[in-house]
C-alpha cells in the first residue's frame, strides 16, 4: 500500500512538473496555434531569473525578504519571460501568422540565439549589444529623411543595421578589455538555485516521504491552473481570447482589438512558461539547454490532451507523469512481485530514465494511431482538422 | 566579331556536367587531405538534404526527424566496418568493456558486405515507410506531423545513446581504422576514392531526384503541399504519394549516413540529436526550398560557414545559426536558389537605377507614369493579407 502511495506521489509530482511546462504551450499553442519552439528557452529564462533574484537578496539592504525569494521570483519570472515573449511576437511571430511551419523554424532560431546569449552575456557585451540596436533604430531619425525614400533604400536599411552590428561588436570587444566588464553573468555552467531552507525538508505522511520542494511545486502549479482557467472563463479578457480562437474574423468586426489579445495570449502563455522555470529550478541545477529537455515532451501532452482544452492537457500531464514514473523507476516491480518473468525481463529493459522515455514516446505514438486529436478532442466538421 | 565566339552546341548543351566533372577531377589535386574531407562531407550531407527537400519543399511535410535515417543508415556501415577486419572469433572491442562475450544476434548479418551494400538504404526506407505510413494515415499533418517526427527521434537518440551493450551507446562506433580492400578508411587515398564515389552519388540522388519532382509524381507532390483536401477530393489518395517519398527521403538519408560516416570516422547517436535534423531543414532552407540545386547548394555552404566560423569564433556560431533561420523565414522565403530564378539581383540593380529587363513591351511595362497608374488603380500591395481568418 504504501510503495502504491509512493508511486503515486512520485508521478504526481513528475506530472506538476510537466503540467507548468505545458500550461504555457497550452495556451499558446493549444489557443493560438502558434508552435512556439524557444518555449524551453523561456522556462530557462524563468530558472535564471530565480538565480538573479536569488543572488541580489542574499545580501545587501533587501536581505530580510531572502527567505521567501522564491515567492518573489515567482511574478518577476513570469514578467521577464512575458517581456521576452511579447517582444518576439511584436518582431516575429506577428509576421508568420497562418504559417505554422514557418514559425516553427523561426522559433527555433529564437532559442538557439537566446541558449547562447545566457552563455556569453557580460556587461561588455550586453552594452555592445544596446548600441547596436540603440544605433540601427535609430539612424533613420537622426538621417536627412530623403535617404530613407530612395529605391535604394532597402539595401540602405541593410547596411544601417550591418554597420549598427559591426558599431555594437567594436564596442563590446573594445568594452571586454576591462576585465570587469568581460566576465560573464552565468556563462556556459550549470547554475544552481539553493531552495530556501522551509523548502529543503520532507514531510512524512503514512509511510511516504515527501519532499517540501515537490508538495510546493505542486501547490504552485494547481494555483498556476486556477489561474489560468479563471482569467480564461471569467476575466473579460480571458473571454476576448476565447472568442477570437472560435472566430477571429467575426470578433474583429464586434470590435475585439484582435492584434492586442495576440500580443496578451502570447504574453501570457509566455510568463507561464517563466513560472515553469521557477519549478523546475527547485529541482536541481539548471544550465542554458534546459529547454530541450522538456520542449518535446510539453508539446506531447498538449497534442495528448487535445488542443483547446484546458482539463485535456491536466489528465495528459498527470498520466504521462505517472506512466514515465512507473516505467523508468521500476516500482511496478515492486507493485506486483509474482510478475511472470517475460514481462519482468521486458520491465526491466525500460526501467531506466531514458529507456522510459522510449517506451513513453512509443506509447504516445501508439495511442496517436486510435485517438489521432487526443485523448479530448475539440468537435467539428472541418476538413482541415 | 570572329565566328568562333560562340562555343561548339556540344559545350552549350553540357556546361555544366563539364565543369562539375572536371571540379571533381581538379578538386583532388589542389586541395589539401583535410579540405577535401570536409568538402566530401558536406556533399554527403547534400544526399540528405535532397531528400529533405522532397519532403519539405516539394511535399510540404516538414520532418524534424530525418536524423533517425542518417544515422540509421551510418550505423548499418560502421557496423560492417567494425566487424569486417576482425580475426574469426574475435568481438569488436568495445563489447569487452560491457563484459559482451558474443555478438548480439543483430550483428550477424552485417558481416556479409552485400547485405550491408542493402541495409544502408534498405533499413531506413523501411523504418520511413512504415512511420510515415502510420502518421498520414491518420492524416496527421502540419505541425503536429513535426512534432511526432520529433518524438520518434527522440524515441531512437535516447534508445542508441542508453544501449551500451548493443551499440556502444553515446561513444559510437568508429571506422577510421578499419580495413576496406586492404586500405585503411582513414587513409588519404581511401578518401579521396569515397570523394569521387560521394560526387557521383550526389548525382545519382540528385537525377533521382529531378526525375521524380518533373513528371505526374512531382505535380501530385506539389499539389499534397498546396491543398492536400482539394487533392482527395479530386480522388487522389495522398497517403501512398506522401509514404512514398517520406520513404525516398528516408533512403537517401541513410546513403548520405553512410558516406558521412566513413569520411567522419564516426557515428554516434550524435546525429539523432534534435538539432542536428533541424539544421538540415535550414540547409534546405537557405539553398532554396523547392529547389533540388538549392539543397545541394545550401548544404555544402552552411556547413563551410559553420566549420569556418566554428574554428575563429566557436562562441558565435550558435547567433549566427539562429539568425539564419529568422532571416531566412522572414527575408529570403524562397532561398538563394529561389532568390536569383525570380530576378533577385536584378531587383538590386534596379535599386541603382539599372534598367530592369522586361519580358514584354519595356515601353509600356517600365513607364513611370503607367506604374504610377497601375499603382494607383491596384492600391498598394497589402501585407496583411496573408493573415487569415481562419487559423
Amino acid at each position: 500500500m504504501t510503495a502504491l502511495f509512493d508511486t503515486l506521489f512520485n508521478g504526481l509530482a513528475i506530472g506538476s512538473v510537466l503540467m507548468l511546462t505545458a500550461l504555457g504551450l497550452a495556451v499558446v499553442f493549444g489557443l493560438m496555434g502558434v508552435i512556439n519552439m524557444a518555449h524551453g528557452e523561456l522556462m530557462m529564462l524563468g530558472a535564471y531569473t530565480t538565480f538573479v533574484v536569488q543572488n541580489l537578496l542574499k545580501s545587501g539592504p533587501l536581505q530580510a525578504l531572502f527567505p521567501i525569494y522564491i515567492l518573489l521570483s515567482i511574478p518577476i519570472a513570469f514578467l521577464v519571460s512575458g517581456l521576452v515573449g511579447l517582444l518576439l511576437e511584436k518582431t516575429v511571430i506577428r509576421r508568420l501568422y497562418g504559417r505554422p511551419l514557418e514559425t516553427l523554424l523561426a522559433t527555433w532560431g529564437v532559442s538557439l540565439i537566446l541558449q547562447q546569449f545566457v552563455r556569453s552575456v557580460s556587461t561588455a557585451f550586453f552594452l555592445g549589444l544596446l548600441a547596436a540596436v540603440a544605433l540601427g533604430l535609430l539612424a533613420p531619425r537622426f538621417t536627412p529623411a530623403a535617404l530613407w525614400r530612395q529605391r535604394w533604400t532597402p539595401l540602405l536599411k541593410v547596411g544601417n543595421w550591418i554597420l549598427a552590428l559591426i558599431v555594437g561588436i567594436a564596442l563590446g570587444s573594445l568594452l571586454g578589455e576591462q576585465r570587469a566588464l568581460h566576465q560573464p553573468w552565468f556563462s556556459a555552467r550549470n547554475i544552481d538555485v539553493t531552495a530556501p531552507e522551509w523548502l529543503r525538508g520532507s514531510i512524512d505522511l503514512g509511510g511516504v516521504t515527501m519532499p517540501t520542494a515537490r508538495l510546493f511545486i505542486l501547490a504552485l502549479t494547481a494555483l498556476a491552473l486556477v489561474g489560468v482557467n479563471w482569467f480564461l472563463q471569467k476575466s473579460a479578457w480571458g473571454i476576448r481570447i476565447r472568442a477570437v480562437t472560435q472566430n477571429r474574423s467575426m470578433s474583429s468586426c464586434l470590435g475585439i482589438p484582435t492584434e492586442t489579445v495576440d500580443a496578451l495570449t502570447f504574453f501570457v502563455g509566455s510568463g507561464l512558461a517563466g513560472i515553469a522555470g521557477v519549478a523546475v529550478s527547485l529541482l536541481g541545477s539548471v544550465g542554458p539547454n534546459l529547454g530541450g529537455n522538456y520542449i518535446v515532451l510539453a508539446f506531447m501532452v498538449v497534442v495528448l490532451g487535445g488542443l483547446g482544452k484546458l482539463w485535456g492537457t491536466v489528465v495528459a500531464a498527470f498520466v504521462l507523469g505517472i506512466l514515465d514514473y512507473v516505467i523508468g523507476s521500476g516500482s511496478l516491480l515492486l507493485l506486483w512481485p509474482s510478475m511472470p518473468a517475460a514481462l519482468n525481463g521486458v520491465i526491466s529493459f525500460f526501467a531506466t530514465t531514458s529507456m522510459a522515455k522510449v517506451l513513453v514516446f512509443v506509447l504516445i505514438m501508439v495511442f496517436l494511431q486510435f485517438r489521432p486529436a487526443g485523448m479530448f478532442p475539440q468537435k467539428g466538421r472541418m476538413v482541415e482538422a | 566579331m570572329s565566328v568562333s565566339a560562340t562555343p561548339p552546341a556540344f559545350v552549350r548543351r553540357w556546361w555544366p556536367w563539364i565543369l562539375i566533372v572536371a571540379a571533381a577531377l581538379i578538386l583532388p589535386v589542389i586541395l589539401p587531405p583535410f579540405r577535401l574531407n570536409l568538402l566530401g562531407r558536406f556533399l554527403s550531407l547534400g544526399i540528405v538534404a535532397l531528400g529533405v527537400d522532397l519532403i519539405w519543399g516539394y511535399t510540404g511535410l516538414l520532418s524534424l526527424g530525418q536524423g533517425i535515417f542518417f544515422a540509421l543508415g551510418g550505423y548499418a556501415l560502421g557496423m560492417h566496418l567494425s566487424l569486417n577486419s576482425l580475426e574469426p572469433g574475435q568481438l569488436p572491442e568495445f563489447f569487452g568493456l560491457y563484459g559482451v562475450n558474443s555478438l548480439p544476434a543483430f550483428w550477424q548479418p552485417f558481416t556479409s558486405p552485400l547485405f550491408t551494400l542493402a541495409a544502408i538504404w534498405v533499413i531506413p526506407a523501411l523504418v520511413a515507410g512504415i512511420l510515415g505510413f502510420l502518421v498520414f494515415r491518420n492524416r496527421i499533418k502540419g505541425v503536429y506531423f513535426s512534432i511526432l517526427t520529433q518524438a520518434a527521434l527522440l524515441v531512437f537518440f535516447n534508445f542508441f545513446n542508453g544501449q551500451q551493450k548493443l551499440i556502444n551507446g553515446t561513444n559510437g562506433l568508429k571506422t577510421d581504422t578499419a580495413k576496406v580492400f586492404g586500405a585503411l578508411v582513414g587513409s588519404d587515398a581511401m578518401q579521396r576514392n569515397l570523394f569521387w564515389l560521394t560526387v557521383l552519388l550526389v548525382i545519382a540522388a540528385w537525377l533521382l531526384c529531378r526525375w521524380l519532382t518533373s513528371g505526374r509524381f512531382g505535380d501530385a507532390l506539389v499539389a499534397i503541399r498546396d491543398d492536400e483536401p482539394r487533392m482527395r477530393f479530386t480522388g487522389y489518395n495522398p497517403t501512398a504519394y506522401k509514404t512514398l517519398v517520406f520513404t525516398v527521403a528516408g533512403a537517401l538519408a541513410g546513403i548520405s549516413g553512410a558516406l558521412y560516416t566513413v569520411q567522419s570516422g564516426i557515428i554516434s547517436p550524435q546525429f539523432m540529436a534534435v538539432p542536428f535534423s533541424i539544421e538540415m531543414v535550414i540547409w534546405v532552407a537557405v539553398g532554396g526550398r523547392g529547389t533540388l540545386l538549392g539543397a545541394v547548394l545550401g548544404a555544402v555552404l552552411i556547413n563551410y560557414a559553420k566549420s569556418l566560423i566554428s574554428e575563429q569564433l566557436p562562441e558565435t556560431w550558435l547567433f549566427v545559426q539562429g539568425a539564419l533561420f529568422l532571416l531566412v523565414v522572414t527575408a529570403l522565403p524562397d532561398g538563394l536558389v529561389g532568390w536569383w530564378r525570380q530576378g533577385g539581383p536584378g531587383h538590386i540593380l534596379a535599386m541603382f537605377g539599372w534598367p530592369p529587363r522586361s519580358a514584354t513591351y519595356p515601353g509600356l511595362d517600365l513607364d513611370p507614369s503607367m506604374l504610377a497608374e497601375r499603382e494607383a488603380l491596384e492600391g498598394p500591395s497589402s501585407s496583411d493579407s496573408a493573415r487569415g481568418g481562419e487559423r
